[in-house]
């Protein structure tokens, strides 16, 4: 293990590393039940009326004014500022708090007949009450919680409680870092979020395993080691592993972010994002955190 | 040394036949053998592997894929509303909805209750779907009428309306019926309009009117002062309990409020499947030439077994006729990812083996071995989270818990299966240098 960077040693650094990248997502998060909300929550959680319409020319700050004083005209309601979407900017979406079928109606009319837009224009019109919304939240904190809980009884049953500790600690450390870019890049916090979110918690919890796996090994076979040699020694095996798999997901997941639709982008951002962090702390924090809990254990059992 | 070659060529037939046929897709030709194809319309008869091109009898696409609207009703529960009766005011208004949908010709179009008291209607390649919303969510406008066009009953004079079997008088065969209660109200009204209709030497029938259209014209006897009343004819069930939800969806104590509404245009769900397919592939080539740079034969192989996987779970998603959207393509290839990881755990630890200094092919068994366990837990976690999804989510996240779930279980199999078969016949076939593995 000669002219190996000693992770485990270092846990207290990357420690620091990983409380600064989850630091904005934490804040944000313990903000939001005081009404101060950083994210830019989608109309899926916050409810709301968002159209999309292709203009066939660039949407420009003028023309989206013009929109805006359009709507407000319609229904008497102030949308927020469109913006100008799609790769040629000659899309725009409108958005606002949620609208009723008429004004809807409305809005998609004068658009047509002002700029001479036909059916095939709406390219996406999406209305949520804040009742759906609410139901959303509660089902994502729900199934977050429920896939962290069985996750954690299963890596008990299968390994050991501090294992699972170490695990579920990474985990959170990931699903924060992808909160804070969502934070930091604005990208629209909506329902496939969840879905983005819970394939983290099983990746991330994947690429523990393995390292974990290799610990349970080692256990088996070690006489005078301490654990932070185990762990240490168990990192340094997988490691190849660990990056090579994050290489192939990348591929897969970077490619439909190159390639992807906007929705699509909106969803795979952040799974690279957790991709990359999971493998992080998979390497970085998991066994360091092991070693770290079984000490800590013995000095109290 | 002949046997590794037959068989080897046997895996490589499969994948190649069950390739084929996702795309072509396999069917028994309808009337057994003895082809009768008209002209007009050739039978495919039974399905056995679906096409993925085949929309119908596959593969379902989703609204985001082909463009279209899902609108999510609530039924607005007045206060005092009697909870336990409202199960069979939903079917009302599903039926209801289900009757203006074929009214305005959307003969595709799904619906399906959501939770107590919610409703979806899922219509694809409609252009304008604020009209389907403001055409759906009417209230039911119900009339009972005579031939001159005399309004003497309306919706809310209907206490309820069942289907029942049996036979209303002691000379009739049982059969199905359509029973009616009415209000105290209503039941006056009843008692006058049957007086008046049962008098009329023309035409005696009382015309029920849902939206401006009939939907039945029983012939009036005789007077029926009574709270209740009976439509008889020759009913099948399930015509009996259509007409009886629908006359109910006239006494619908609640209206239905569009809580949700996600509409797609086509170009845009065009757009989104073909550059998914686009990501997908040049995905796997990028991968293909990875696992074959950093793992050589092995990586090869490898390779083959991801073909397997993909037809196997194209074959899967076929006959499970799931319905797939985009969140569900980006679960496919994400598990596409994954399904690598296992072998690349795997020969990680081959390469550890041989370097060891075991030979090549108790290298590989012992690989297979070691990896077993940390595969099994890795995958079993994923799992975990898209049972969960699959369970707690709703929409398009269930489609994408669904592929997802299925990509980890085809994916252990052929990491662990087809790959280790392939790997051995490798060595049978006198492959052992350590270099072509990758150590």
């Amino acid at each position: 293990m000669k002219g190996k960077f000693p992770v485990v040693k270092n846990l207290k650094i990357f420690g620091v590393i990983s409380i600064l990248l989850c630091i904005t997502g934490f804040v944000s998060l313990i903000l939001l039940p005081f009404g101060t909300n950083l994210y830019n929550l989608a109309i899926d959680f916050a409810g709301g009326t968002q159209i999309e319409m292709n203009m066939h020319t660039e949407v420009t700050a003028a023309v989206a004014d013009e929109i805006a004083a359009l709507v407000e005209e319609q229904t008497g309601v102030k949308p927020e500022a469109p913006v100008a979407t799609g790769t040629e900017r000659d899309h725009v979406m409108i958005r606002s708090t949620s609208l009723d079928t008429e004004q809807r109606a409305a809005i998609i009319k004068a658009m047509q007949e002002k700029y001479n837009l036909t059916d095939d224009d709406l390219e996406k019109s999406d209305d949520v009450s804040a009742s759906v919304g609410n139901d959303l939240k509660k089902k994502a904190f729900t199934s977050a919680f429920v896939a962290v809980v069985l996750m954690l009884v299963y890596i008990t049953f299968r390994f050991e409680f501090t294992s699972g500790l170490a695990a579920v600690c990474c985990l959170i450390h990931d699903l924060l870092v992808m909160l804070s870019v969502y934070v930091i890049l604005q990208i629209p916090l909506n329902q496939n979020f969840i879905a983005a979110a819970l394939t983290i918690l099983g990746y991330s919890i994947n690429a523990s395993i393995i390292v974990f796996d290799r610990v349970r090994e080692n256990m088996h076979i070690a006489r005078k080691e301490t654990f932070e040699e185990i762990a240490e020694k168990s990192i340094w095996q997988t490691m190849g592993r660990t990056i090579n798999t994050t290489l192939t997901t990348l591929f897969m997941v970077g490619m439909i972010f190159i390639l992807g639709v906007s929705s699509l982008r909106d969803f795979t951002m952040p799974l690279l994002v957790g991709i990359v962090s999971g493998a992080y702390s998979s390497i970085f924090l998991a066994s360091p955190l092991w070693a770290f809990f079984r000490k800590h254990l013995r000095k109290k059992a | 040394m002949k046997k590794s070659i037959i068989s080897f060529l046997a895996v490589m037939l499969i994948i190649v036949f069950l390739g084929v046929s996702v795309i072509t897709g396999l069917y028994i030709p309808a009337g057994g053998g003895a082809s009768s194809s008209t002209d007009t319309e050739p039978e495919k008869g039974r399905t056995i592997i679906p096409s993925v091109f085949d929309s119908e009898n596959g593969i379902r696409r989703g609204l985001d894929l082909v463009g279209g609207s899902s609108i999510t009703f609530e039924a607005e529960l007045p206060e005092g509303y009697d909870n336990s009766r409202l199960s069979a005011d939903m079917s009302s208004a599903i039926e209801i909805l289900r009757y203006r949908l074929t009214l305005e010709g959307y003969t595709e179009a799904q619906v399906s209750q959501q939770g107590d008291n919610r409703i979806m209607v899922e219509i694809p390649q409609i252009k304008n779907p604020e009209d389907a919303v403001q055409v759906l969510g009417q209230t039911a406008q119900l009339v009972f009428a005579d031939a001159d066009g005399t309004q003497w009953l309306a919706g809310s004079d209907i206490r309820s309306a069942s289907s029942e079997y049996g036979s209303t008088n002691q000379s009739s065969l049982p059969g199905y019926y359509i029973s009616l209660q009415f209000t105290k109200e209503g039941a006056t009204k009843f008692a006058e309009a049957t007086a008046s209709i049962s008098k009329r030497t023309d035409d005696r029938s009382m015309y029920i009117i849902l939206d401006d259209q009939v939907i039945s014209y029983p012939t009036v006897n005789q007077t029926i002062d009574s709270d209740g009343c009976v439509i008889e004819g020759s009913f099948t069930e399930e015509g009996a309990r259509q007409l009886a939800n629908l006359i109910g969806s006239g006494a619908l104590p609640f209206s239905l409020k569009q809580v949700e509404l996600r509409a797609v245009g086509p170009q845009l769900g065009a757009n989104a499947l073909s550059t998914s397919l686009k990501a997908a592939i040049i995905g796997i080539i990028l991968v293909a030439i990875f696992m074959v740079i950093m793992y050589r034969l092995p990586g090869f192989v490898s390779v083959i077994a991801l073909g397997f996987y993909i037809v196997i779970e194209a074959v899967i998603l076929g006959l499970l006729k799931v319905n797939l959207s985009l969140p569900g393509i980006a679960g496919i290839i994400l598990s596409i990812g994954m399904a690598v990881d296992a072998n690349v755990v795997i020969f990680e630890r081959i390469k550890e083996e041989i370097r060891n200094g075991k030979t090549v092919k108790s290298s590989i068994d012992a690989g297979f071995k070691r990896a077993f366990t940390a595969i099994l837990d890795s995958n079993i976690t994923t799992l975990i989270a898209a049972g969960v999804l699959f369970f707690f989510g709703s929409g398009t996240i269930v489609g994408f818990a669904t592929t997802l779930g299925l990509g980890v279980i085809i994916s252990m199999f052929t990491a662990l299966t087809v790959t280790h078969f392939l790997l051995n016949r490798m060595v049978d076939f006198k492959i052992k240098n350590p270099k072509v593995y990758g150590a």
